[in-house]
């Protein structure tokens, strides 16, 4: 019950929880503007989950084309088995290179790695370039959004921070000064940069390259002064060609903030003269999730953050009430494979109102599998033993035609005469903030009886 | 062509007026229907939390009852949706697909089996129609807001025939009420957060009832009036459609 109780404490501030369902509304109607001026979109949709289906089926073929044609263009190929893996192979990277700074750009696998806190322990100074991530890099907060990490603090709470980080004027929170402030601070680290890091949107097994997206332009930045340029991806991302890679853009910005396409659609074939690429692909624990039968079309995922967007639970809730890197329906399936118990409440912070696989730009049925992963949660023995009392009896009830009958009777009378305050307590959730139905004298199958069916 | 009429446990319980509405209207659109007596339920609240394995026997019940039916009709989409998609894997045999393909909710059924595009009735007021997740997104008795294409509504046609109904517009118009079964219960905050939200789009529009075709979301609704003292109301479909015509 994690999820609901930080939800609780989110939303007892009623006019933020307002703001911050507005401002990520307004970002599902942008993309809803978007998909009305495709007449295609449909088709596009279809295409992309077709394209991601079939590569993950043959996952292996298009990953060693990817590296034999990567490793061609003097790029050098490294794979991590895990998260720990991951993080030394970078660590190694700079250490050789003799280099105690990293500036990077978004990359939510880095973040699954929990990178950055590995390497400031071994004494390396991570600059994160991308203004959301700067913004909560400062804050020493996580992202609470895959696509807006800092959605949740308002320009008031920037600017503070701003004013003690980077010595803004106090009291301004004008969004474009604030930008500009953080933009002549990243310049500074952008030309010092000797090791930059990026993620990965997009790895194109017939040519070896792979594709970054980004809108502030922040990974080219990085890159172009270093003289290292270290990209992390998880195995997922690998996509059989220029072909297929059109279908997705076509649907990644606009599915995730509604532009037709990201500012910046950098395209990496192979290092400059004098440079190196260092490309880590990583599995931690997508190999396992691909073999999961009712769970495996998750992988598809291209993290647009749109099912976050549109999810009337997450807007309600915020980020950090998941309690995972990744939040949001997406997340809500993600983590169970990562770990079970601990997010074992994810699944559950959901209505199931399929909003989410509606607008999925690669169509992933993630209401259908939130609740294919509570059948899990229930049969590893990790549902509650609370929440599974009620419901079992419940369901010892409703298999009992006639008992049911006799004990709705029952219980509707006993509600009709119960004294309020006996109905109404901590042990009733449902009457917390709502009353219950007025009990009526007859159900429907005995009004049947009385009057349709005699017998 | 003979049809049952599924009478979902709550509605049986709490709502037996959409019962009675339902049937009535059926009958006088000339469908001979009648509601097999000991129904219970289909076991949506146990699988949804977790426990598919065990409706089992709520389940084959279900089947049992309902198999010999031509058709078989419900007001809720919800429970309808359950039928066709969670019924456990072992219950899997002809009569199950047989009740599989031929259960409909109420509004699915009059368009789709009876062809009926309007009714010859009269309802003056303005309602707001709240969109019912698992009859919208589920059965596709209506367009999603989030998927491109032409948009219809099964539930909105219908009403819309209706005499000097006003149906308002919502800001959004399919946003879920937040009810979710247990999920009312297991994440008390939000759900009832999402309910007043939605009730504060309806009046914020001017609606002064509230309808639907699943009368649970319509009970989370009206916990969160009655609770508030809010002047709106809620109307299952049937109650509406019924009355319009009578």
């Amino acid at each position: 019950m994690k999820h609901a109780r930080a939800a609780r404490e989110f939303l007892r501030n009623g006019p933020r929880t307002d703001w911050h369902d507005q401002a990520l509304w307004y970002v599902r109607q942008k993309r809803d503007l978007q998909k009305d001026g495709i007449p295609d979109w449909e088709d596009l949709r279809e295409q992309a989950s077709a394209i991601k289906e079939h590569t993950l089926s043959n996952l292996d073929q298009y990953l060693e084309e990817f590296e034999t044609n990567a490793l061609r263009n003097g790029i050098r190929v490294h794979w991590a088995l895990n998260a720990q893996e991951h993080n030394h192979m970078v660590l190694e990277i700079l250490q050789q290179a003799g280099v105690n700074r990293l500036v990077k750009s978004k990359s939510m696998l880095t973040e699954e790695c929990q990178m950055n806190p590995f390497l400031e322990k071994k004494g390396i100074e991570v600059i994160e370039s991308d203004l959301g991530e700067r913004i909560i890099q400062f804050a020493e907060q996580d992202p609470s959004h895959i696509v807006l990490p800092a959605i949740h603090m308002k320009k008031e709470e920037v600017g503070k921070l701003f004013e003690k980080k980077l010595g803004t004027k106090p009291g301004n929170h004008d969004p474009q000064y604030l930008t500009g402030a953080a933009r002549k601070h990243l310049r500074e680290h952008f030309l010092a940069a000797e090791v930059a890091m990026t993620g990965v949107n997009f790895a194109l097994a017939e040519s070896g390259g792979f594709v970054v997206c980004t809108n502030e332009g922040n990974a080219d930045m990085g890159i172009h002064h270093a003289s290292i340029h270290i990209a992390s991806m998880g195995i997922e991302k690998v996509i059989p060609g220029k072909e297929h890679l059109a279908v997705f853009l076509r649907l990644l910005a606009r599915s995730a903030t509604g532009q037709p396409v990201t500012t910046y659609t950098s395209h990496f074939q192979r290092p400059d003269r004098d440079k190196e690429i260092h490309l880590i692909i990583v599995d931690n624990g997508r190999s396992e999730h691909l073999g999961k039968d009712k769970f495996w079309r998750a992988l598809k995922c291209i993290r647009c953050g749109a099912c976050l967007n549109t999810c009337p639970v997450y807007r309600r809730s915020g980020g950090h009430s998941y309690g995972y890197t990744i939040p949001g329906p997406i997340g809500s399936i993600l983590t169970p494979r990562v770990d079970l118990k601990a997010f074992s409440d994810l699944p559950y912070a959901s209505s199931l109102c399929g909003s989410c696989s509606d607008v999925c730009p690669v169509k992933i049925e993630i209401h259908e599998q939130l609740y294919h992963w509570r059948q899990e949660v229930n049969e590893q023995g990790e549902l509650s033993r609370k929440k599974k009392l009620g419901i079992r009896f419940m369901g010892r009830l409703l298999a009992r035609p006639r008992l049911y009958q006799k004990s709705g009777k029952f219980a509707r009378k006993a509600l009709r005469i119960t004294p309020r305050f006996l109905v109404y307590n901590r042990l009733n959730p449902w009457g917390l903030s709502r009353d219950l139905p007025e009990p009526p004298r007859q159900s429907f199958q005995e009004w049947y009886r009385e009057n349709r069916n005699k017998s | 062509m003979k049809a049952g009429l599924f009478i979902p446990c709550y509605i049986d319980q709490f709502y037996p007026q959409v019962g009675i509405d339902t049937l009535e209207l059926l009958e006088k659109l000339g469908v001979e229907i009648e509601s097999p007596l000991n129904q219970t339920c289909c076991g949506q609240p146990l699988a949804n939390s977790g426990m598919e394995k065990e409706t089992l026997k709520i389940c084959s019940h279900f089947i049992q009852l309902f198999g010999s039916y031509d058709v078989i009709v419900s007001p809720s989409g919800s429970c309808v949706l359950h039928i066709k998609e969670h019924v456990p894997e072992s219950l899997h045999d002809q009569v199950y697909f047989h009740v599989r393909d031929h259960i409909y909710e109420l509004t699915e059924f009059m368009t789709d089996i009876l062809k009926i595009d309007g009714l010859d009735g009269h309802f003056p007021h303005r309602v707001g129609l709240h969109q019912s997740c698992h009859g919208l997104r589920g059965l596709r008795n209506g367009k999603s807001s989030e998927l491109a294409g032409k948009g219809f509504g099964k539930a909105r046609a219908i009403l819309s025939s209706l005499k000097d109904i006003h149906l308002v517009e919502l800001d959004r118009r399919d946003e879920c009420c937040g009810f979710g079964g247990t999920f009312s219960v297991f994440e008390e905050a939000v759900s009832v957060r999402m309910g007043k939200d939605r009730i504060h789009d309806h009046m914020k529009n001017g609606a002064e009832i509230i309808t639907a075709t699943d009368m649970s979301c319509l009970m989370h609704l009206e916990g969160l009036i009655k609770r508030n003292h809010q002047p709106i109301r809620v109307m299952h479909i049937a109650e509406i459609l019924n009355a319009a015509i009578s």
